[in-house]
C-alpha cells in the first residue's frame, strides 16, 4: 500500500467555521504554524447561516448590562446544566471577543453615537446582541476570513510564501485522529469510564477533489468541526453538520458529555419540500408575528405553563398592547422560549389542527403594514418569495420545528479546551460540550465560538510549542495503514470491504433512514419505548453500513464522501439516543413524555459517552449494560457506553449572583444549604 | 405533483467531458439543486457538485442554468422553460475539475493580492465610533457571499484566460471599494493609496460597466453603480486633479 503524503505542523485544526478561524488565529499569533482543513471551500462554514446575532455585555444601548448579568441569563436558558466555569469565561470575555473584530475589519450596524448596536433577543435581560442585519455569521466569517489573509500577507512579506506558518486545506475531509502508543481508537476505550490516556499524534484525512490520502502530523489537533443536525431529517444546519468532531474525538478516547440535549428551533419553513427545516427567524414573533392553527386561533394561550403564567398576557388584546407598550402589558404567549413553542406548534399537528403542510400558521399579514415587514424582514419577505412562493405581506407562512443545534459535545476542560484526558485534543464551539447546559440561548453561539475558539488556540499553541516540543508524538504506520483500508472500504478495494456487487448498501439511502429514525423516535418528544426502539435500528443500519458500497473513482465522489460520513452519523445517533433513554427527566432540549417533569436530582448528572470495545463485528460488540453505573434498560448492544459523572459544585461568589427562591428549583436541597 | 423533467448534465474533467441526458423526477416546489441531489441519489451517485448551506447564504453551488449563471439551490424548477431540456454546464470562467465542479483558485489568489483592513493607529479595541451612514456603503459591499457568478460572467475574464494576471474581477475591485470606503481604514497612512492599487494592480480599467455582473449577483449588490464607478470616478479624481497631482510629486520627491 503506498504510504500518503506527510507533512509536519505544530497545530491543526480541523473546521474553518468561526470557532476554527479564532483558533488558527490565535495559534499562529502565539508562534504555532498552524493548519486548517475544511470540508467545503474556504469562507463557506454553517457559522454563515447564523442571524441573529453575537451576544457579549458590551452595555452599548443598556448600561446596566454586564457579564454578571450575561452569566446569569446563560445559566437559566440551560436550566443551571452548564459547566459554570465554562459559562463564566464566556459573560466575561465576549465583549473583548466582539471589539477585536472590529480592529480586523468587522463593520457591525452603530448605535446614535457611532457604537456597535446591540439588539433584545430571548432569554436576554437586556439588548446585548452585536449584529449586522440578519446576516451577523457571514460577517463573523469573511472577517476571521480577511483577518487570516492578513496573516498570510505579513507570512508572504516575511518568508516569501503565504503558507509558511498559515495554511488552509480547503476541501478536505479529516476521517481519523491519529495517536501515538496504544491510546487510540478501537479497543482503548474499552477501558470503561477512564477512557483515552492518549497523546495526538496528528491527523488523517482526504481531499475530496481528488481523492487522494494525507496525513498531518502535529502535537496539537483542535476540533472546531460544529454540529450533527444531518443526522436528523428536518434540519436547519447545512451538509457539513455529520457529527465529525463528535466522532473523531470519541474514536481517539475522549468522551462525550450531554449528547441528549438537542436544540429544535420553533419555526423552520415546513414547505415546499426542498427548504423544509430553513429557519425563520425569532424576529417575525418579536415583531408582532402570531402563531395560528388551521381553525384560525392563536393557540399559543393555551400552551403557558404554570412557571411563566404570571409573566405572559392571558388575552389576545394584551398581547396586542404589549407590542406598543411592553411596561404596563405582558408579551404574548408567541415569545415564550423557543423549546415551548416547539412543542407547542408539535402538538398542534399531532391534534390534527395543523396547515397544509403539516406546520401551522405564522401571520405578520394581517397584523404589520405591508411596507414595514419588507423594510424590517427583509431576508424573510425575500426568502418566501424565492423560494415557496408565499408573499407574507398578503399570506400567512408555514411553519414548524426543525432540529437546529446540539448542546452536547466533546467533554472539555473548561480553561483550556483540552478534551479530558486526552494530551493535545482541543475541541472549541459546538463540538465542544458544557458551555449552554441543556438549552443554548440565541446569540450565545457566535460569542461560544470566539471566546473557546481563541481559548483552544492559545492552549493548543502552547501544548505544541512546550510540553510537546520535547517528546514529539509519533504517527504509527500501522494506524495510518488501517484508516487507509478504512477510507477504501466502500469501493471493495480493502481487505474484508464488502464494496460493490450484490448485497451493497446505497449511502443516500442508509442516511435517509438514518433521519427518519432520529425524527421519528428521538426527536423533539420522546418516549422511552421509541428511544429503545431507534436504538435497535441504529443498530440494524450500522450493521448494512458495513456493506455500503460506492462507484465511481475517488475524484470529488459524494457517494463516497457521504459513505464516510455515515460511520460518524451513526456513532453520533447513537450518544444521542443512548443518553436520552437514561435520562428519565425533562430539561431545556429533552423532553420525555413518560418523565414531563423536571428533576432537581437531575441537575448535577452529566451523561457521559465513550466508544465501547468492539468484539467481532457490530452486532456482537459489548453490551453497555455491562458497568455498574450504566442504564440496565439500555435496549441494544452497541458502540456506546454511558457513565455518570458529577458536576462540581457552583462556586459561591457565581451563586450569589441569583436570589434563594430561584436557586430552589434548580438546586438541591443539599447543594443549597452548603 | 410530480412530473419527469429531462436534464442535460455536463459530465467530464480536465481532460475532457460532454453533457449526458437524463430523465428526472420534480415535486412541486422544487429548485435545481433537489433535482441534482435526486439524480445523485437514484441515477449518478458520483455527480460532482458543490454545495453546501441550500439557502442562498454560502455561495458553493454556483453554476451555469440553461447558459446564465446561478445559484443552483436558488433557482426553482418553477422559472425554467420546462417544455425544453434543462442545461445544466460548470462555470464557465473556470477551469473545471469533476463534472458541475471547477477550481476557483484565481480567486483566492486575487483575494491575498488585496492588502487588509489598516486599523487606525491610536484606537484601542473598543474605541471604535463610525456613524450608520458611513458604514452603509461598505456594508453593502459586504453581503457578498463569494459565490463568484460575478467573476463567472465578467466578458473581461470569462473568455479571455490572458487577462486574468491583470484583472481581479468584480468581486475583488469590490473588495478594495469597500475598504477604500472603510471610515477607519488607514491605508493612506502608512502609505498605501487604494485607489491607485484599483487601476494599477486590480485591472479596474479593464470594467467597461456593461453591469453584467450587477445582473446576476444572488445578492443584489449594485456591483457596478455603487462600487466599480465610483471607484472610477475616484481614481480619475485622483490622477486629473492638478493639486493632488502636485501634492504626490512633492511628496515623492521628499522621500
Amino acid at each position: 500500500m503506498t504510504q500518503p503524503e506527510q507533512q509536519a505542523w505544530d497545530v491543526v485544526v480541523v473546521g474553518a467555521g468561526g470557532a476554527g478561524l479564532r483558533a488558527a488565529i490565535e495559534a499562529r499569533e502565539r508562534g504555532a504554524r498552524t493548519a486548517v482543513i475544511c470540508k467545503s471551500l474556504f469562507g463557506k462554514a454553517h457559522t454563515v447561516m447564523a442571524e441573529g446575532g453575537i451576544a457579549a455585555s458590551m452595555g452599548n444601548v443598556n448600561e446596566g448590562d454586564n457579564w454578571q448579568v450575561h452569566f446569569r441569563d446563560t445559566m437559566r436558558g440551560g436550566k443551571f446544566l452548564n459547566d459554570w466555569r465554562m459559562a463564566e469565561l464566556h459573560a466575561r470575555e465576549a465583549p473583548d471577543r466582539v471589539w477585536e473584530l472590529e480592529t480586523w475589519g468587522a463593520l457591525f450596524d452603530r448605535t446614535a453615537d457611532g457604537r456597535i448596536s446591540q439588539r433584545n433577543f430571548g432569554g436576554h435581560e437586556y439588548p446585548r446582541l452585536a449584529h449586522v442585519g440578519d446576516r451577523t455569521g457571514l460577517e463573523l466569517i469573511r472577517t476571521l476570513q480577511q483577518k487570516i489573509v492578513a496573516l498570510q500577507q505579513e507570512d508572504f512579506r516575511e518568508h516569501g510564501d503565504h503558507e509558511a506558518r498559515l495554511k488552509v486545506f480547503q476541501e478536505c475531509t479529516v476521517t481519523r485522529v491519529l495517536m501515538d502508543g496504544e491510546g487510540d481508537a478501537e479497543g482503548a476505550g474499552g477501558e470503561a469510564g477512564e477512557a483515552g490516556g492518549g497523546r495526538v499524534s496528528g491527523v488523517f484525512g482526504y481531499e475530496r477533489e481528488s481523492g487522494r490520502f494525507f496525513v498531518l502530523r502535529a502535537p496539537a489537533v483542535v476540533l472546531a468541526t460544529g454540529g450533527i443536525g444531518k443526522s436528523f431529517k428536518v434540519t436547519s444546519n447545512s451538509w457539513e453538520y455529520t457529527g465529525d468532531g463528535h466522532a473523531l474525538a470519541l474514536l481517539a478516547g475522549a468522551r462525550l458529555t450531554n449528547m441528549e440535549f438537542v436544540q429544535f428551533h420553533p419555526t423552520g419553513m415546513v414547505w415546499p419540500p426542498s427548504v423544509k427545516g430553513i429557519l425563520v427567524t425569532e424576529s417575525v414573533r418579536g415583531d408582532g408575528g402570531v402563531l395560528r392553527n388551521s381553525e384560525g386561533k392563536r393557540f399559543m394561550f393555551d400552551y403557558v405553563p404554570d412557571v411563566f403564567k404570571e409573566k405572559y398576557a392571558r388575552t389576545e388584546t394584551e398581547g396586542d398592547r404589549w407590542y406598543e407598550d411592553p411596561d404596563h402589558n405582558r408579551r404574548p404567549p408567541e415569545l415564550l422560549p423557543r423549546d415551548e413553542v416547539a412543542r407547542a406548534i408539535n402538538a398542534e399537528v399531532k391534534a390534527g389542527r395543523g396547515s397544509p403542510h403539516g406546520g401551522v400558521f405564522l401571520d405578520v399579514s394581517t397584523r404589520i403594514p405591508a411596507e414595514t415587514i419588507r423594510r424590517r424582514l427583509p431576508s424573510m419577505y425575500h426568502q418566501f418569495k424565492e423560494l415557496a412562493d408565499v408573499d407574507i405581506t398578503a399570506e400567512p407562512m408555514e411553519v414548524g420545528p426543525t432540529c437546529h443545534y446540539v448542546m452536547g459535545g466533546v467533554w472539555v476542560e473548561p480553561d483550556t479546551a483540552q478534551a479530558r484526558g486526552v494530551s493535545g485534543l482541543y475541541a472549541a464551539g459546538e463540538v465542544a460540550g458544557g458551555m449552554h447546559g441543556s438549552n443554548r440561548l440565541g446569540g450565545n453561539s457566535l460569542s461560544d465560538l470566539l471566546v473557546f475558539g481563541r481559548r483552544a488556540g492559545l492552549h493548543a499553541a502552547e501544548y505544541a510549542l512546550g510540553a510537546a516540543a520535547s517528546a514529539p508524538p509519533a504517527v504509527r504506520e500501522t494506524a495510518v495503514d488501517a484508516a487507509v483500508a478504512e477510507a477504501l472500504r466502500p469501493f471493495g478495494a480493502a481487505e474484508g470491504g464488502a464494496g460493490e456487487g450484490p448485497g451493497a448498501e446505497n449511502p443516500y439511502t442508509l442516511h435517509q433512514e438514518l433521519q427518519q429514525t432520529m425524527n421519528d423516535l428521538v426527536g423533539i418528544i420522546r418516549r422511552g419505548g421509541e428511544m429503545a426502539e431507534a436504538l435497535e435500528r441504529l443498530d440494524g443500519l450500522r450493521a448494512r453500513a458495513r456493506r455500503v458500497g460506492v462507484e465511481g473513482h475517488r475524484q470529488f465522489n459524494p457517494g463516497w464522501h457521504l459513505a464516510l460520513d455515515l460511520r460518524n452519523m451513526l456513532l453520533v445517533g447513537e450518544c444521542v439516543a443512548r443518553a436520552a433513554l437514561e435520562r428519565e427527566e425533562s430539561r431545556g432540549g429533552h423532553t420525555r413524555e413518560d418523565h414531563p417533569g423536571m428533576d432537581r436530582a437531575w441537575r448535577r448528572i452529566n451523561l457521559l459517552c465513550s466508544l465501547a470495545a468492539e468484539k467481532d463485528g457490530p452486532a456482537a460488540a459489548a453490551s453497555a449494560s455491562a458497568t455498574a453505573s450504566t442504564s440496565a434498560s439500555a435496549a441494544s448492544p452497541g458502540r456506546i457506553e454511558l457513565t455518570r459523572s458529577t458536576a462540581p459544585p457552583v462556586r459561591s461568589d457565581l451563586l450569589a449572583l441569583f436570589e434563594k427562591d430561584e436557586l430552589g428549583k434548580y438546586l438541591s436541597d443539599e447543594e443549597l444549604s452548603l | 405533483m410530480t412530473h419527469t423533467v429531462h436534464f442535460r448534465v455536463w459530465r467530464g474533467d480536465a481532460e475532457g467531458g460532454g453533457l449526458a441526458d437524463f430523465d428526472v423526477e420534480v415535486n412541486e416546489g422544487e429548485v435545481v439543486l433537489d433535482a441534482i441531489h435526486r439524480l445523485q441519489a437514484t441515477q449518478a451517485p458520483d455527480l460532482a457538485v458543490r454545495w453546501n448551506c441550500k439557502a442562498g447564504k454560502c455561495g458553493s453551488c454556483s453554476a451555469e442554468i440553461n447558459g446564465r449563471p446561478r445559484l443552483l439551490c436558488m433557482t426553482r424548477m418553477s422559472v425554467l422553460d420546462l417544455t425544453a431540456p434543462v442545461t445544466i454546464t460548470p462555470l464557465r470562467a473556470f477551469p473545471v475539475l469533476r463534472d458541475l465542479v471547477t477550481d476557483v483558485s484565481f480567486n483566492y489568489a486575487k483575494a491575498r493580492e488585496v492588502p487588509a483592513f489598516v486599523p487606525p493607529p491610536g484606537l484601542a479595541p473598543g474605541e471604535y465610533r463610525m456613524r450608520q451612514e458611513d458604514v452603509n456603503r461598505s456594508q453593502e459591499f459586504r453581503k457578498c457571499i463569494e459565490c463568484f457568478l460575478c467573476q463567472d460572467v465578467c466578458h473581461v475574464v470569462r473568455d479571455h484566460e490572458e487577462n486574468k494576471a491583470a484583472f481581479s474581477g468584480p468581486r475583488f475591485l469590490m473588495r478594495v471599494a469597500e475598504l477604500d470606503m472603510h471610515p477607519l481604514d488607514a491605508a493612506a497612512e502608512t502609505g498605501l493609496d487604494r485607489k491607485s492599487t484599483a487601476q494599477e494592480e486590480h485591472g479596474l480599467g479593464y470594467c467597461n460597466i456593461t453591469k453584467c455582473c450587477t445582473e446576476v449577483c444572488p445578492e443584489n449588490i449594485k456591483i457596478t453603480d455603487n462600487a466599480l464607478i465610483p471607484m472610477k470616478e475616484r481614481v480619475a479624481d485622483r490622477r486629473y486633479d492638478p493639486l493632488v497631482w502636485l501634492g504626490s510629486k512633492i511628496r515623492r520627491r521628499g522621500a
